[in-house]
C-alpha cells in the first residue's frame, strides 16, 4: 500500500491530490492487485458491504416513521405496514436485510475457515471481522426488541437476563441495562438509540477491516503468499468489480425472493401480538442466526456456567489463529483438518436445530454432545492436527500447477525465481 | 545518565499530578453519563400495589402487576400447605423452608413475584413435575412453594416485600 506511486494527469487532480491525497487512495483501490483464482467464495466481502449499506438506508427511512415508545412502537410499525408509502417494502427489506446480512457473514466467516484466511499474517483482520460480527449480534437483537411484540418483549428479557449470572454485580447490571425494574419503557429507548448508533460503528470497523486487508493482501484457495503485483495477480478493477457484481445479483434474487415471496418465514408469529409483560410465550426461540449459541446456552444445567459456555463459545474464536498450530493455511493442502473441518460445520448446524427444538430428551443429549465437539474442535483438533498432519506439497505460485501440470516443487521453485 | 534517570525531578511530579487530575476529572465525567441508565426518579419511585383478595377461593391463583413485573398471589389449599411442608430440604437446590415463605399465620398465602430466576419468563401455574409452576423457556419446575426443584434456575421465585393491610387487603411493595 505504502509503496504505490500515482500521480492525477490533471492540474486541479495533481493540486487537490497534494493536499488531500484522496485520488491515490482511489487509484489504490482500483489497482488493488488480487490473486487471479479468487472463487466465489470470495464475493461475500462485497455482499456484505451491501448488505450494510442496505441496513443504514432502510433503516434511516424506518425511524422517519418509526416511534420509540411502548404504548406507541407497536402501532407505529402497524402504521409503517399499512400507511406509509412503500414502507411494507422497506420494513421487509430490512427485517429480512438481517438475516442475509447474517448468512452473508456465515459464509464469509466458513470461508475464511476452510482456506485459513485467519493465519499469519492476518490475524487482526480476522479479529476485526469478529467485532464486527459480535457488533452485528448486538444490533440485530436491538433491533429485533423495537417493534415491542411478545418475541421483542420476552427476547429481551431472557437476553439482557444472561448478565443477571453474573457473581455479585448482575442484578445491578441488568438494571442498569434495563433503566426499569424489568424491561420496559427505558429500555426501549435506549435500545432504539443505540440500534441507530452500532451500524455507524460497524461501518467504522469495516474500514479498519478493508485497512488491514490491504497490508498483506487478500488470501487465496490454495492459500499461499503472492508476490504482488505479479503474473499471479489481476487489478481489482475491474476483474473483481465486475465478478463481486455478478456473485451480488444472485445473491439479491435470493434476497428479493424472500422480501417479496416468503417475508415473514424467518420471523415468529408471535411478534404480531402486541408485547404483554404478564404472559410468556410457549416457545421462545431467538433469530435463526442465534440459534447455535442459544443451544449452548441450554446445554449446561447451571446458570452462570451456561451463560459462560455461550459468550466462551464467540470468545474462543479470537484466539484462533493461534490455537490452529499448522503453518499450512489452505484446506486443499490439509488432507486431515478438510474432514474436521466438515464435521465441525455439520456440529454447528446440528447445535442450530437443536436450538430451535425443546431442551429435553434426545435433543438435550444431542445438544451437550455437539457442545463438547464445539469446544473440542478448537482447543484439541486443531491444536494437535498442525502436529500431527501431513500436508499435501503447496504450489510456490498459482500460475505453476497451470503451467506445469501438476504440483511439482522443483518447477515451481524454477518459476517462481523467473517472478 | 543513570543516575539522573533515576532522580525525581519537578517535571516527573509534574506528570504524575496531570495524569492523577485528569483521570479524576474523566470519572467525573463519565459517571453521569453512566449513571443515567440506572432506573429514573419516576421508575424508583417505589409503587405499591394494594390488591383485593377476598375473590380468591382456595386452590385459585391471581396474577397482578407491581413494578412492570408479575406477582403470584396463590390462596394454597391445607392439602398444598402439607405437600409443601413435606419435602426433606436436603432435596432441595435452594433449601428454603416453607414457614420462611409466608407470612406466619397466613400460610395458605404464598406471595412471590412470578419471574423465573434463570432468565426472567413467567412460569406457567399448575404445571411442571411438583403441581407448582413451570418455566416454558427452558425448562425450570417450581413446587407449591415457588421453591426451584429442577431445571436451570439458581434460586427459588422470590418473595417481594408485602404486608396484610386487613383481611382482604395485600399491599405489595
Amino acid at each position: 500500500m505504502s509503496d504505490h506511486e500515482y500521480t492525477p494527469k490533471s492540474k486541479a487532480g495533481k493540486w487537490f491530490n497534494d493536499r488531500l491525497p484522496l485520488l491515490t487512495l482511489g487509484s489504490h483501490l482500483t489497482d488493488y492487485p488480487t490473486p487471479k483464482n479468487l472463487n466465489y467464495w470470495w464475493t461475500f466481502g462485497g455482499i456484505l458491504t451491501f448488505c450494510l449499506l442496505t441496513q443504514i438506508i432502510t433503516g434511516i427511512v424506518l425511524a422517519m416513521h418509526y416511534v420509540a415508545h411502548a404504548d406507541l412502537a407497536f402501532g407505529s410499525v402497524e402504521h409503517i405496514m399499512r400507511n406509509v408509502n412503500y414502507g411494507w417494502l422497506i420494513r421487509y427489506i430490512h427485517s429480512n436485510g438481517a438475516s442475509m446480512f447474517f448468512l452473508a457473514v456465515y459464509i464469509h466467516i466458513f470461508r475464511s475457515l476452510f482456506y485459513g484466511s485467519y493465519k499469519s499474517p492476518r490475524e487482526v483482520i480476522w479479529i476485526i471481522g469478529l467485532l464486527i460480527y459480535l457488533l452485528m449480534m448486538a444490533t440485530a437483537f436491538m433491533g429485533y426488541v423495537l417493534p415491542w411484540g411478545q418475541m421483542s418483549f420476552w427476547g429481551a428479557t431472557v437476553i439482557t437476563s444472561l448478565f443477571s449470572a453474573i457473581p455479585l454485580v448482575g442484578e445491578s447490571i441488568t438494571t442498569w441495562l434495563w433503566g426499569a425494574y424489568s424491561v420496559d419503557n427505558p429500555t426501549l429507548n435506549r435500545f432504539f438509540s443505540l440500534h441507530y448508533l452500532f451500524p455507524f460503528l460497524i461501518l467504522g470497523l469495516v474500514i479498519l477491516h478493508i485497512w488491514a486487508l490491504h497490508v498483506p493482501g487478500n488470501n487465496n484457495p490454495i492459500g499461499i503468499d503472492i508476490r504482488k503485483p505479479s503474473k499471479d495477480t489481476v487489478p481489482f478493477h475491474p476483474y473483481i468489480t465486475i465478478k463481486d457484481a455478478f456473485a451480488l445479483l444472485l445473491f439479491l434474487i435470493i434476497f428479493s425472493g424472500f422480501v417479496f415471496f416468503s417475508p415473514n418465514v424467518l420471523g415468529h408469529s408471535d411478534n404480531y401480538i402486541p408485547a404483554n409483560p404478564l404472559v410468556t410465550p410457549a416457545h421462545i426461540v431467538p433469530e435463526w442466526y442465534l440459534l447455535p449459541f442459544y443451544a449452548i446456552l441450554r446445554s449446561v444445567p447451571d446458570k452462570l456456567g451456561g451463560v459462560i459456555l455461550m459468550f466462551g463459545s464467540i470468545f474462543i474464536l479470537f484466539v484462533l489463529p493461534w490455537l490452529d498450530t499448522s503453518k499450512v493455511r489452505s484446506a486443499v493442502f490439509r488432507p486431515m483438518y478438510r474432514h474436521f473441518y466438515w464435521v465441525f460445520i455439520a456440529d454447528v448446524l446440528m447445535l442450530g436445530y437443536m436450538g430451535a427444538m425443546p431442551a429435553e430428551g434426545i435433543y438435550l443429549i444431542l445438544a451437550r454432545i455437539g457442545t463438547v465437539y464445539y469446544f473440542l474442535h478448537f482447543i484439541v483438533v486443531l491444536p494437535v492436527l498442525g502436529l500431527l498432519e501431513k500436508t499435501d506439497p503447496v504450489p510456490m505460485s498459482i500460475s505453476e500447477p497451470v503451467l506445469s501440470g501438476g504440483a511439482d516443487p522443483a518447477l515451481a521453485k524454477k518459476d517462481y525465481d523467473k517472478i | 545518565m543513570s543516575k539522573e534517570e533515576k532522580k525525581v525531578n519537578r517535571r516527573d511530579f509534574l506528570f504524575t499530578a496531570s495524569y492523577t487530575v485528569g483521570a479524576v476529572g474523566l470519572g467525573a465525567v463519565v459517571w453521569p453519563l453512566v449513571d443515567q441508565m440506572n432506573p429514573d426518579k419516576a421508575q424508583q419511585a417505589l409503587a405499591t400495589t394494594e390488591v383485593d383478595i377476598s375473590q380468591i377461593e382456595p386452590g385459585n391463583s391471581i396474577t397482578v402487576l407491581w413494578r412492570g413485573k408479575p406477582v403470584f398471589l396463590k390462596r394454597r389449599t391445607q392439602e398444598e400447605i402439607t405437600e409443601a411442608r413435606s419435602v426433606n430440604l436436603n432435596d432441595l437446590p435452594d433449601p428454603q423452608k416453607d414457614e420462611d415463605r409466608v407470612k406466619k399465620g397466613k400460610d395458605e398465602w404464598l406471595v412471590m413475584l412470578g419471574v423465573c430466576t434463570h432468565l426472567g419468563c413467567v412460569p406457567l401455574k399448575d404445571k411442571g413435575d411438583y403441581k407448582g409452576w413451570f418455566c416454558p423457556c427452558h425448562g425450570s419446575h417450581y413446587d407449591l412453594s415457588g421453591r426451584i426443584r429442577k431445571g436451570p434456575a439458581p434460586t427459588n421465585m422470590e418473595i417481594p416485600k408485602f404486608e396484610f393491610v386487613d383481611n382482604n387487603t395485600i399491599k405489595i411493595g
